[in-house]
């Protein structure tokens, strides 16, 4: 599938009613913290990231695509033990950079939110990995066929995944 | 200069919002891990999701119970036959430990040891992960109200888990064992070398502090040696892996968790433990490890045939015991709230069982001897050399 380079004309932009602007994250956020409970590999997933990836990409808006991506992040981060802000920078920087990319890009079709999710996800645990490191000193573990095996299931998630998230869009 | 920040408006708030973060970092990093800065955001996230989590972990218990409890009843004879069986076995088995158990407390008692004793545990249900591999925790059902506070040790049947972490009003989180950040002081069984117990960024679990000339192989039992405060001395922590030379003059020893922690389900909560000089006698509390298989209340899985057979030859040796105590005289049952909110027997003082104690278990019958072949049974109606009926 081609990514297509489109005007501001042909864009569309799309908003998500408050319900749904707070459930859909509140509930993926659950989702991760439970599901690994029943079927350990659903840990590879990262459902957080994905709502990121596609909240920012249908608003096209970087204000609103970095301020969900940090909401988001903070409060997956308060989950944890670990200090706050390691997943909130990593996905304020995804939010940013995916509604950056809506904005110029093409990325409704299935093969363009493959790739998209396939790059934010990598551009994501790097990130991570680095304020993990960097910032906070944590030791992390960082293993390239892992990550990539991790962006491939990740990406594959995220084409049914975002065709049943667009029946919450509404139309601007 | 207005022109300049409204040009760059996007990029001044993602800077704004990035920068306020690293900040918020540094001064988490700063201040002790113990320190409460975070707390408020923390107990609003934990308040908005594991409401979810209890409820569907509720729902699926309940039809699941309904499901074995008054559908699926296939199997239940056969099984509670089986279980009759393992049962007077295990008594026959219990006799004889409780008997060197009282011979151990009475020769520490004369050297004036000190034991670690559970008094009060209260059973959880888990209900969450922490969603993060750099984070390895589970969130209970049980919090402040249950009486769980920080640094209370987590366990199951199998062994250690974890201890409480961070403690809210009806839930907690609870660090795992195998957290980079978390620490447990054991021991090896066989060698008694005492090491400590740590997660790795990978998961895994490893003991530490091992000297290279040691004798460990992979097998070993490895236990809680008590030394951090946390967990009672004698549970299992897990088994020895792997073993290889490590930095320096230590080993690098790779441990498989006793207790399954990516699979856990219901757990218990050391609230209360004390450290006290056996006393030899009747009413002495039962040890940690001793008190772990009366505490948890899961049910157990269905006997495999082997095993209880085994149970069966070892506990026939000891057939002149026949007249001691069961283990459901062990304690003395009170009340606990199980996690499925069914009141539900348990001992929060666990008293080991008077001496006088009648027979509560009556001598291997017909009825089980059905169970077994003929050389069992033969086994079971003739006493051991030297060990007369009493």
């Amino acid at each position: 599938m081609p990514i297509t380079y489109t005007s501001g004309e042909q864009i569309e932009v799309y908003r998500f009613r408050l319900p749904v602007a707070i459930l859909i994250p509140l509930g993926a956020i659950f989702l991760q913290a439970f599901l690994p409970l029943r079927m350990p590999f659903f840990a590879i997933f990262d459902l957080p990231l994905l709502v990121t990836i596609f909240f920012a990409v249908a608003r096209r808006s970087q204000v609103a695509g970095l301020t969900t991506g940090a909401l988001i992040g903070l409060v997956q981060d308060s989950l944890t033990h670990q200090p706050l802000g390691l997943y909130g920078i990593a996905k304020t920087v995804v939010g940013y950079g995916a509604s950056s990319l809506g904005v110029r890009l093409d990325v409704e079709n299935a093969g363009a939110r493959f790739l998209v999710t396939l790059g934010f996800y990598v551009v994501h645990e790097v990130v991570f990995f680095m304020v993990a490191r960097g910032l906070v000193g944590l030791s992390v573990a960082w293993s390239w066929p892992h990550e990539l095996g991790s962006a491939f299931a990740n990406a594959i998630l995220a084409v049914p995944l975002f065709f049943l998230l667009d029946r919450f869009k509404v139309k601007t | 200069m207005d022109s300049f920040i409204t040009r760059y408006r996007n990029v001044s708030i993602l800077v704004a919002i990035l920068f306020a973060q690293v900040l918020g970092l540094a001064v988490q990093v700063r201040r002790s891990p113990d320190s409460q800065s975070t707390r408020l955001i923390r107990v609003w996230s934990v308040a908005a999701v594991t409401p979810f989590e209890k409820a569907v972990v509720w729902s699926q218990s309940s039809i699941s119970e309904l499901w074995h409890n008054y559908v699926y009843l296939r199997g239940v004879r056969q099984e509670n036959r089986d279980l009759k069986y393992e049962i007077e076995n295990l008594r026959l088995k219990q006799v004889r430990l409780s008997e060197d158990a009282e011979q151990a407390r009475r020769l520490q008692a004369l050297l004036g040891f000190k034991e670690q004793f559970i008094l009060k545990t209260v059973a959880a249900q888990v209900i969450g992960l922490t969603g993060s591999d750099l984070s390895r925790g589970i969130y209970i059902d049980k919090g402040r109200t249950d009486g769980v506070k920080r640094d209370m040790a987590v366990i199951t049947a199998d062994g250690v888990v974890g201890k409480v972490l961070s403690v809210y009003e009806t839930t907690s989180l609870v660090l795992l064992i195998d957290d980079q950040t978390s620490g447990v002081g054991a021991v090896l069984a066989k060698t008694r070398v005492q090491g400590i117990l740590r997660g790795t960024p990978s998961g895994e679990v490893v003991l530490e502090k091992i000297l290279s000339d040691e004798q460990v192989g992979p097998g070993d039992q490895v236990l809680t040696s008590g030394g951090d405060q946390i967990f009672p001395k004698g549970l299992p922590a897990g088994t020895v892996a792997s073993v290889s030379q490590g930095p320096e003059s230590f080993l690098n020893i790779r441990i498989r968790p006793a207790a399954n922690l990516s699979k856990l389900e219901e757990v218990l909560v050391i609230t209360q433990q004390e450290e006290e000089t056996p006393v030899a006698g009747g009413n002495a509390p039962l040890r940690a490890a001793d008190v772990l298989a009366q505490r948890l209340p899961s049910v157990p899985d269905q006997p495999a045939a082997p095993a209880g057979k085994a149970a069966a030859a070892e506990g026939l040796e000891t057939s002149d015991a026949l007249d001691g105590a069961s283990p459901s005289h062990a304690a003395e049952p009170a009340t606990e709230e199980h996690p499925s909110g069914t009141p539900k027997s348990v001992t929060p003082t666990v008293k080991a069982p008077p001496k006088a104690a009648k027979p509560a278990a009556p001598a291997p019958t017909a009825e089980l001897d059905s169970t077994k072949p003929d050389s069992e049974k033969r086994e079971l109606d003739s006493p051991p050399p030297g060990n007369p009926p009493q």
